[in-house]
């Protein structure tokens, strides 16, 4: 038996091992990874590792006595690229080393990439990215040696990122293509609060800005030495770029695995050959919200996603046809700033703005019909903490009396038959 | 040398060797101690990571800040006195603490 094959071990792929084990799976599992590194959590890469508030070490999920006790072969360095696959979801997949892994089941968790910049320049050293300890390693390692530091995207890693940056003394522009910051993951009032907030740290915030191109420096032509906006240069020693990710799904397409942004799965993390899994940034599912439009598909790039979709993928495995638990949430730590989000807020057709800006408090709560969808709290973990158990229990937050800031929204809450 | 002691709300105890600087959240989750989810890896966001630790034990912690304060009111088990989120207390020298985890972190 060559049991379950893990391509990616991330998130994702750690979460799925892990689960299997907790619901006492017996068969091999082989994790399998690309990266030369023990499997590492993201989320700090932007943020507290970039800051050097945290270790490397800190980011390791697991110990190697853990991997061994439960008899999860942990490979790394090892880069599939094709994939035999038999009807029956058996197989052998190929690294580039030419190693053989083969498996009785699959599970692709490879996650997505970072996007590139398609602009003349966006290929010289000291243009970076951040997706993975590799990257991370390598800013971190030019982080000292550059002051005038230049971040295009303004989402949420951009946005960490230029925070972190900011914190270190760097000066740094933020260039953002749309209207506002993050796109469509808050809605404007938030958008609006962060921007007020960075730039009244230092950062200087560039909204609606068209990146024309990177320009190397005069005296030494090899190296960045600022980026055009807008038809001017804005001087920068490193340009960092996050302007989104490219799920991975070359592996799946080339075993004729349905994907659509994504690996197309079904509510039980299976794919459309009805039995390979794929799980995390690089799956597209059915939007697991109650209530959500029949027929809707997300594809989440959260931690939170990885882990409850791996959960339900080791039910998958096991045989039971276990539904998504849970509401979808997401932090972001930006500076000072502490932005945690509960639910989906698409859709919504009302906003109640809680603001305390003695104490630095700021939450957006978002209805649809009269119902809490989701909120983006601001230092408020209180604020989230409510949302998110009344969603997860269905309970309702009366939209008119949340508005005054002062009310706890738990003293609010109220249980209702559904 | 630091040691932990994990019991869940069975009575099952756990003790693990910790290294100085890790937080007890970090030395359970990379052991694979049930009953410690720690979904945002000790970024103070999620809450899943509560424990309740021994009343001899509390007083000599490092008093806790607002953020994890506030955080502990959503716990997915009610809060009691001694209630800490474990990924906000650092392991130091010759630490032996004892901590009883939740019946369920989501
Ligand atoms: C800097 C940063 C900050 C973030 N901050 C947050 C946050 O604050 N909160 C939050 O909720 N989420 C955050 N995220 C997102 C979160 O980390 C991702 O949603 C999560 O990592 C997804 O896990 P995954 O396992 O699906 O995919 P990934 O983490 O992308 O992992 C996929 C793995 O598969 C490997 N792989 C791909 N192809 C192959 C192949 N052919 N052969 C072998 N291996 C392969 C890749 O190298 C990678 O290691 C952040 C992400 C980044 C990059
Ligand atoms: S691990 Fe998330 S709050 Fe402690």
């Amino acid at each position: 038996m060559s049991g379950l094959l893990i391509i990616g071990s991330s998130q994702a792929g750690v979460q799925l091992a892990v689960s299997l084990r907790a619901l006492g799976h017996e068969g091999p599992i082989t994790l399998l990874g690309e990266e030369n590194h023990r499997p590492y959590q993201r989320p700090a890469l932007s943020k507290e590792f970039l800051q050097d508030v945290i270790t490397k070490e800190s980011l390791i999920f697991r110990t190697q006595e853990y991997w061994d006790e439960h008899r999860i072969r942990v490979v790394k360095n090892e880069r599939v690229v094709r994939i035999d696959k038999h009807a029956d979801g058996s197989g052998v997949a190929h690294a580039i080393s030419g190693a053989q892994f083969p498996f009785d089941r699959l599970a692709l968790t490879v996650g997505a990439r970072a996007r590139r910049l398609p602009l003349p320049g966006a290929d010289l050293p000291g243009v970076l990215y951040l997706r993975n300890a590799d990257d991370a390693l390598e800013l971190k390692a030019r982080v000292p040696a550059v002051q005038d530091v230049v971040v295009i995207g303004g989402g949420f890693i951009g946005i960490e990122a230029a925070a972190s940056l900011r914190k270190l003394g760097k000066t740094v522009t933020l260039v953002e293509a749309g209207p506002r910051l993050v796109g469509r993951a808050v809605g404007d009032e938030t958008a609006e609060f962060l921007r007020a907030h960075h730039a009244a740290a230092g950062i200087e915030v560039l909204l609606g800005a068209e990146v024309g191109r990177i320009i190397p420096r005069a005296e030494r032509g090899d190296r960045v030495g600022g980026v055009e906006v807008d038809g001017r240069t804005i001087p920068a020693d490193l340009v960092l770029v996050g302007v989104g990710v490219v799920p991975n799904t070359e592996l799946a397409e080339s075993i004729g695995l349905a994907c659509d942004n994504g690996i197309v799965v079904d509510r039980y993390a299976v794919a459309s050959d009805g039995v390979t899994l794929a799980v995390g940034d690089v799956a597209n599912q059915p939007n697991p919200v109650p209530g959500a439009p029949d027929g809707d598909r997300v594809r989440f790039e959260s931690v939170n996603n990885a882990v409850e979709q791996a959960k339900v993928a080791a039910y998958s495995i096991t045989g039971r046809q276990e539904e998504y638990a849970g509401i979808p949430w997401f932090w972001s730590n930006q500076g000072d700033l502490k932005l945690q989000i509960a639910g989906l807020s698409s859709g919504h057709d009302r906003t109640v703005v809680r603001r305390d800006d003695a104490r630095g408090r700021f939450s957006v709560l978002y209805y649809r019909c009269g119902r809490i969808i989701a909120a983006d709290c601001v230092n408020n973990p209180l604020d989230f903490m409510a949302v998110k158990s009344a969603l997860a229990q269905g309970a309702s937050i009366p939209p008119d009396e949340a508005a005054d800031p002062a009310t706890p929204l738990k003293s609010i809450t109220r249980n209702d038959p559904r | 040398m630091a040691q932990i002691t994990y019991t869940d709300t069975t009575g099952d105890a756990r003790t693990v060797t910790a290294t100085v600087g890790d937080s007890v959240m970090e030395t359970a989750v990379r052991n694979g101690v049930p009953g410690i989810v720690a979904e945002c890896g000790g970024s103070l966001s999620c809450a899943t990571c509560h424990v309740f630790v021994d009343d001899a034990d509390f007083a000599g912690l490092p008093p806790m800040e607002d953020m994890e304060d506030e955080m502990l009111y959503g716990a997915a088990v009610d809060r009691g006195p001694t209630s800490r989120l474990s990924c906000q207390i650092k392991v130091v020298e010759e630490m032996d603490l004892h901590v009883t985890t939740p019946e369920t972190q989501v």
